[in-house]
């Protein structure tokens, strides 16, 4: 009997969940005062404050503020941390998650938020009447097929198992399911509010969130408050934001040097750039952050010439990315391959293709081209964009190659991208800027075969089926355990997308924007790569 | 009277129906996919062949338009794609600040450009006359983007007379409706000395000069008021002039109107507000002129109205 019951137990804790329970390693600010509230601007309007919907640069981080997750950031980080989930549980088969969630938070209409509420804020961003920009995020989970073509009013992998338990079902293992979970898309949302606003719960959101809105005024402004109930100890730190849209970028920073705005949402523009940083009293309150982005040059591998691989190469080798990193005032690092610096999975020594233009003309004459040839170089036709567009046609012409510049709106980019007429396109302005840290993320839609359709992202058209098999073994790897292995998987993806040249990486982009001197808190929340583009739940003012 | 009325607001009918076909036509031909927008970087071509089926945007070209139209008859606009609210309820909320600028631009360029008409007719071939016809030149050329930031650096930053943009308060409108008005002023000081120096020619100035009239009073009570006919009914032709420049301006001093809303709208391809705005845009425009037309007559008797 002994034998036996000793036995069950190891079978027992054989078979036990692999408990991966993230832990929160924020350290909170010992400088950070309480109180004081800051004036934030953006250029553009706030078109939608709804989780499910939201995917602009200026409402990102708002959203990310009303509303909670059951995974989150550390401030500041790419580094994931406990959010609505207290703890969690993966499956051996890391098909199973298990979230418990936290007892005892309120939505800010003050009722409890439960497993329910989870399950149904899935349900709703995957229901195609959501018409949510973020639902193919949630393709890994079981269900998602049938709730997508409508044939299921739920997804059938999310069950509220007990009111503080969720459990999640996944059609695959996929190791970036917990990313997926912290995605704004993922936002807990009740029910009740949801129904009683309609399609106007942009407009009325409720959440969980550090704060709530108090004020929207169409056009001119909006105001956040303090959350006093939320369920973070202390935070948030402000007790209230005014959001001031309309607010050109030159115009916000003449105010911000008058006082009377406190960060400006879009940065500093770049017609301003060097006036800032030559004053030295301004350029000590400038904030330099590295951001997950690449901007690239997409050559369309199903048109001769760059179908030949030797032609894509010597593209590569004829940009002069030291020059255009300068046309936007040193603003970036020269790229080398998609991924960006500040990305797991970047390969650190690989130095891509230098800048070599007798070489880029050797490959032309090895891929039959010796004289050149004329092609067409699609750009955003918004600054700097045009003027980086012609210095790569410049760069271009040295080794033969004839690109006629398209400058056109972002829309028409975008459509001739997806519809595979664009031979060549900058991807300045539409660049990728990941929607969360991990490689997997820069891989799918712009360079994997399932973004290579018609309409699709991946406006080179690569699809090469080997990789995708290994980007689908990569993800398969979920156990934390295996992190290590399965970036290394990354990594060797994209060093063979290199070695295939689907693209000229031009630059990493890294931000600079601005604060005023009474702002506190450490620099990396004012240029935070997740919550974008400022982390506003623990920026503090000092006076 | 009431049979022109009539007939005006019927051919200001068909010129809204012209408008919204072929606003909506270069719309439908636009090489741009708003379900794109709309659906995301993740999504699959399902995800987009569903929300564009939900739109409607599946349909030929006339399904699309007789609905637009059906659904304009009973006052509905429509909602943003992106935004996801009503149409009529954002541009309402912008129509204010839109037409106090407006109010504001034609307060400053009748003030500036009759000032500076009147003055250069009665100083004609002097220095002050050659002087200010070279400043409406410039005012008229001039870029109203460089106008704008040139005026808010001046103004508001150095000399700290005015808030650097903004909406709100009288001192709010001041720069915005200076610059915006700066062009027609250009415009009105040209036409006003033009027409005044004719009028200065007329018989009856001379009368009234001869009746021994004081100079003042021949300038204002005889010479101005016949001289001012012609800028009275360039006002209506405004309208139209100045919703090309409320988009650059408002932008400049984060003015929140409908030209932002405009433009941000045409960025994002979000059909139904340029759509909106630009039917609303047309109202005013045919409504600027229709009150033009009606309120000549009433300061020139000359004029009738058939």
């Amino acid at each position: 009997m002994k034998r036996l019951l000793a036995s069950s137990a190891l079978l027992a804790a054989l078979a036990a969940p692999a408990l991966a329970q993230a832990t929160d390693p924020y350290q909170p600010d010992p400088a950070a005062t309480p109180g004081g509230t800051i004036t934030v601007t953006y250029k553009d309007d706030v078109a939608t404050l709804d989780p499910a919907i939201g995917y602009d640069w200026q409402n990102w981080s708002m959203i990310k503020s009303l509303f909670d997750g059951l995974m989150d950031y550390v401030p500041g980080t790419t580094d994931l941390r406990p959010g609505l989930a207290e703890r969690y549980e993966i499956s051996e088969d890391g098909l199973t998650y298990t979230f418990h969630l936290r007892p005892g938070v309120t939505f800010h209409n003050g009722r409890e938020m439960t497993a329910e509420d989870v399950a149904y804020s899935l349900n709703r961003v995957t229901d195609p009447a959501t018409q949510s920009p973020g639902a193919g995020f949630f393709g890994m989970i079981e269900g998602f097929d049938a709730r997508m073509a409508g044939e299921a009013e739920t997804l059938s992998g999310v069950t509220a198992v007990d009111p503080l338990t969720v459990q999640v079902r996944l059609s695959r293992p996929d190791a970036t399911f917990l990313h997926v979970m912290a995605l704004n898309f993922a936002s807990v949302v009740p029910q009740e509010a949801v129904a009683a606003a309609g399609e106007d719960f942009g407009r009325q959101p409720v959440g969980t969130g550090a704060y709530r809105l108090a004020e929207w005024t169409l056009g001119q402004r909006l105001v956040f408050e303090k959350n006093p109930d939320y369920w973070r100890e202390g935070i948030p730190y402000l007790d209230a934001i005014t959001f001031e849209v309309g607010q050109e970028p030159v115009v916000a920073l003449l105010r911000l040097q008058n006082g009377e705005v406190d960060v400006p949402g879009d940065g500093i523009p770049p017609a301003k750039f060097q006036e800032v940083m030559a004053d030295p009293e301004q350029a000590a309150r400038v904030v330099q952050g590295g951001q997950l982005h690449t901007g690239y040059i997409t050559m369309n591998v199903t048109q001769p010439p760059f179908d030949n691989v030797d032609v894509r190469r010597a593209v590569n080798m004829a940009i002069n990315k030291d020059r255009i990193t300068q046309i936007i005032n040193g603003r970036a690092v020269p790229a080398n391959q998609p991924l960006p610096p500040t990305m797991p999975g970047y390969t650190e020594g690989h130095e891509g293709y230098a800048f070599d233009p007798e070489g880029a003309k050797a490959l032309l004459a090895q891929a039959g081209v010796p004289d050149g040839f004329e092609t067409e170089l699609y750009v955003m036709n918004t600054d700097p964009n045009p003027r980086i567009a012609q210095a790569i046609q410049q760069d271009l012409a040295a080794v033969g190659i004839d690109a006629s510049i398209q400058s056109l709106a972002q829309a028409n980019v975008i459509e001739a991208g997806g519809a595979g007429t664009a031979p060549m396109i900058w991807s300045g302005g539409m660049a990728w800027i990941a929607d969360f840290p991990d490689p997997a993320n820069f891989y799918y839609p712009i360079l994997g075969c399932a973004g290579a359709v018609e309409g699709g992202w991946n406006w080179s058209k690569y699809c090469n089926e080997e990789l995708d098999a290994m980007a689908t073994q990569a993800d398969s790897l979920s156990d934390p355990a295996m992190a290590g292995d399965r970036l290394q998987m990354w990594s060797d993806i994209y060093m063979k997308v290199m070695e295939d040249a689907a693209w000229a990486p031009v630059f990493n982009e890294e931000r600079y924007t601005m604060k005023s001197p009474r702002m506190g808190g450490a620099d990396a929340l004012y240029v935070d790569p997740v919550s974008i583009p400022v982390n506003y739940d623990y920026v503090y003012v000092t006076e | 009277m009431a049979a022109y009325l009539i007939r005006r607001l019927g051919g200001a009918a068909l010129i809204l129906l012209g408008v919204s076909l072929v606003t909506f036509f270069l719309l439908y031909v636009l090489p741009a996919d708003p379900v794109r927008q709309i659906a995301g970087r993740s999504a699959t071509p399902e995800t987009v062949e569903s929300i564009r089926r939900q739109l409607g945007l599946d349909q030929p070209f006339w399904v699309q338009y007789g609905r637009y139209l059906w659904n304009l008859l009973h006052l509905d606009l429509g909602r943003s794609y992106l935004q996801r609210s009503e149409v009529s309820e954002l541009i309402w909320a912008r129509l204010p600040p839109t037409l106090l600028l407006m109010a504001g631009a034609i307060a400053c360029e009748l003030a500036l450009g009759l000032t500076m008409g009147v003055v250069a007719a009665l100083r004609r071939g002097t220095a002050a006359d050659n002087g200010l016809m070279i400043a409406s030149f410039v005012g008229v050329s001039a870029p109203q983007f460089v106008v704008g930031l040139l005026m808010l650096y001046v103004f508001a930053v150095r000399l700290g007379w005015f808030p650097i943009g903004g909406y709100g308060t009288f001192a709010h409108l001041v720069l915005p409706s200076l610059t915006l008005g700066i062009l027609g002023a250009g415009w009105y000081s040209r036409m006003m000395r033009s027409s005044m120096v004719e009028v200065l020619r007329q018989d009856f100035v001379r009368t009234a000069r001869a009746k021994g009239l004081t100079r003042r009073r021949v300038i204002l009570r005889h010479a101005l008021p016949n001289a001012v006919l012609p800028v009275i009914a360039m006002i209506g032709i405004d309208i139209g002039i100045f919703m090309g420049g409320i988009v650059v301006v408002e932008s400049v001093f984060g003015w929140p109107g409908i030209g932002q809303l405009a433009w941000q709208a045409i960025q994002r391809v979000d059909i139904p507000i340029i759509m909106g705005v630009t039917l609303v845009s047309a109202v005013a425009i045919v409504l600027g002129n229709l009150l033009a037309d009606l309120v000549a007559p009433l300061i020139d008797p000359r004029i009738r109205l058939r």
